[in-house]
């Protein structure tokens, strides 16, 4: 904005109305020429919406459908195709006709008066105020009963609702059943989803199982619920690869050793084992865990290891669970290390 | 399309001949029951050759006795046939470049070299042999089955249907739509590069065969439409957003746009 357009002091208006923006005529509107040709080309258009349907149409009556995906995927591009032609070009046409050759005037609607008028104000209030009267809510003739026990009602109402909500939550509030899986002394690590126990000797250098408990498969309910917290990844590293931590010296077994499978983050199943660099990374958020090192954390957002699973070899060369794992597994969720005797304080001390 | 995996099935089925042929003549099928694939009795001058072929290609990296070399190469001592006809058939070896990991490449060697080879590595030490035609016959398996078995143990890494995806520090998991039965069976059973070993304890021999079925099942594509790939939800939003909402955009401004 340059010097002189500023507006002098005192003056009334600030703004002048700019008004409506010059009026260019379209080419159509000039030349006749030019307005017949948009209507041959709004017709064409048309034209071709009428030809999708007739697409649309031969195809789903003289196609064949047939088995192979093939065929299928070639008559749904057909009818696809048919009816995006006949769709677009009904929307298209409308258009290049309303642009080209509809009435191309600037119109101007005032808006109305936002202020009702004095007496539509008036009967509002007196409508008010003969209400509150006639309720016997205020006023000399005060009805007091009515008062309080419609506030009752209207307060206590929302329990109806809300009770059953809270309490079909029931087990949701019992955090203990994350504490622990089906993972126990003894129990057997089996192959999922067939649930055939592994013995030690055919995890050879290099190999990954994933690993459901014995006896998941067998479960009458709550299978589903079982298997998400117990599922485990069994990797054998060459033994010179593996670093034990620290007070886990016979968790595992001759390079092998098994971790949960549930991301310490929000819960995704962490099953992309790099055989090489003994890396275990989550799809997820690309948390990644080094499984030669305890699955500490080496990327991403999880802030834990993944808990291990304490695992021996039975009398018949299985590999079993010496016990539960020593942690929740899984992410955090609140009291999750109360009453929790296990290596947590470690951790805790980050 | 079906023309196209027709002709890729025409495509596969001389190589399985030949391998089959190969594996027939140096008895490296004797013996296709055993989990723990036996030595294989290949001709002396086939393992002479591939010797040779070994000196001269490969020795610089895994070294003059296949022992490898710390921070270059792993020994080749004990992986056995099925190795080789993996790394060396699907050109993945020799390496062109030392990087995240070897991408597969235009083969090098002929049928009969790879063979030699192979049989030069087997001859160092026991290690899985490469499947016959009948092991890997997708016609043999079960795709139901393998699906189930490809979700537990393969989709994380290559995608639900086999369409591949990536893993940290530019490693991926290939797609697994171009690549023969026979590799597929050699991947699970030798793990290459980042992929773990699945022996044939973890999923045997037939579960195999039904992994192939499914893979080889999903190579006609997806019936509904373009699948971008089938690497997941990244290439579905890529085009949801940038195709779709671009469009939508470009429509908008003709809408609003005075006629000329």
């Amino acid at each position: 904005m340059s010097l002189e357009n500023t507006t002098e002091p005192g003056a009334e208006q600030e703004f002048q109305d700019p008004g409506v923006p010059f009026h260019r005529p379209r080419k159509a509107d000039v030349d006749p020429k030019a307005a017949d040709k948009a209507e041959r080309q709004t017709a064409a258009i048309f034209g071709l919406s009428i030809v999708g349907t007739i697409v649309a149409l031969v195809g789903y009556f003289g196609m064949d459908m047939g088995e192979s995906v093939t065929s299928i995927r070639t008559f749904n591009a057909v009818l696809g195709l048919g009816i995006a032609l006949a769709m677009l070009g009904i929307g298209i046409g409308a258009i290049h006709w309303a642009k080209t050759l509809m009435r191309d005037h600037e119109m101007v609607e005032e808006r109305h008066e936002m202020r009702s008028s004095d007496e539509a104000r008036e009967g509002a209030i007196q409508n008010l105020k003969d209400g509150v009267e006639d309720s016997g809510l205020a006023g000399p003739k005060r009805r007091t009963l009515l008062k309080g026990s419609m506030i009752t009602a209207l307060a206590i109402a929302p329990l109806a609702f809300l009770v059953p909500q809270i309490a079909s939550m029931g087990g949701d509030w019992n955090v203990s059943k994350f504490r622990h899986t089906m993972w126990a002394k003894g129990v057997r690590l089996t192959k999922d989803p067939d649930g055939t126990p592994i013995k030690a000797a055919d995890v050879t250098i290099g190999s990954a199982f994933h690993v459901i408990p014995d006896g998941l498969n067998e479960l009458e309910h709550g299978k589903i619920e079982e298997k998400a917290k117990a599922v485990v990844l069994l990797v054998r590293l060459n033994p010179e690869d593996l670093n034990v931590q620290e007070g886990r010296e016979d968790w595992s077994f001759d390079g092998i050793v098994a971790y949960s499978k549930i991301c310490t983050h929000v819960g995704c199943p962490v099953a992309l084992y790099e055989q090489q660099t003994h890396h275990l990374l989550c799809p997820c958020h690309q948390s990644t865990f080094d499984v030669a090192n305890g699955a500490k954390v080496v990327f991403g957002p999880a802030k834990r290891p993944l808990p291990q699973l304490p695992i021996e070899v039975d009398d018949e060369g299985y590999i079993v669970a010496k016990s539960d794992f020593h942690e929740p597994v899984g992410p955090s969720f609140w009291d999750r290390l109360m009453g929790d005797d296990s290596t947590d304080d470690e951790e805790t001390s980050h | 399309m079906h023309a196209l995996a027709r002709k890729r099935y025409h495509k596969a089925a001389p190589l399985i001949l030949v391998l089959t042929l190969l594996a027939l003549l140096t008895g490296v099928g004797a013996v296709i029951t055993s989990q723990s694939a036996e030595a294989t009795t290949a001709s002396s001058s086939d393992i002479e050759e591939g010797q040779k072929l070994f000196t001269s290609n490969c020795a610089t990296c895994h070294g003059i006795d296949a022992q490898g070399q710390d921070g270059v190469a792993p020994s080749l001592v004990g992986v056995g046939a099925a190795a080789v006809d993996f790394q060396v058939g699907t050109g993945r070896m020799p390496m062109q470049a030392s990087g995240a990991q070897a991408p597969a490449k235009e083969v090098v060697f002929t049928e009969e070299q790879i063979a030699q080879l192979a049989a030069y590595v087997a001859s160092l030490g026991t290690g899985p042999s490469v499947p016959t035609a009948e092991q890997v016959d997708p016609e043999l398996g079960d795709a139901a089955k393998g699906m189930e078995l490809f979700r537990t143990n393969c989709a994380m890494c290559h995608g639900s249907v086999g369409g591949g995806g990536a893993l940290t520090q530019g490693k991926f998991a290939p797609s697994l739509m171009e690549t023969t039965p026979t590799h597929i069976f050699e991947a699970m059973l030798t793990g290459p590069q980042s992929m773990p070993v699945f022996n044939n304890a973890n999923i045997t021999e037939e579960s195999k065969r039904d992994i192939i079925a499914y893979l080889v099942a999903q190579r006609d594509g997806s019936p509904g439409g373009l699948s971008f790939g089938s690497i997941g939800p990244v290439a579905e939003a890529f085009w949801a957003w940038i195709v779709g909402i671009g469009l939508l955009i470009a429509s908008t401004i003709w809408i609003g746009a005075r006629s000329s």
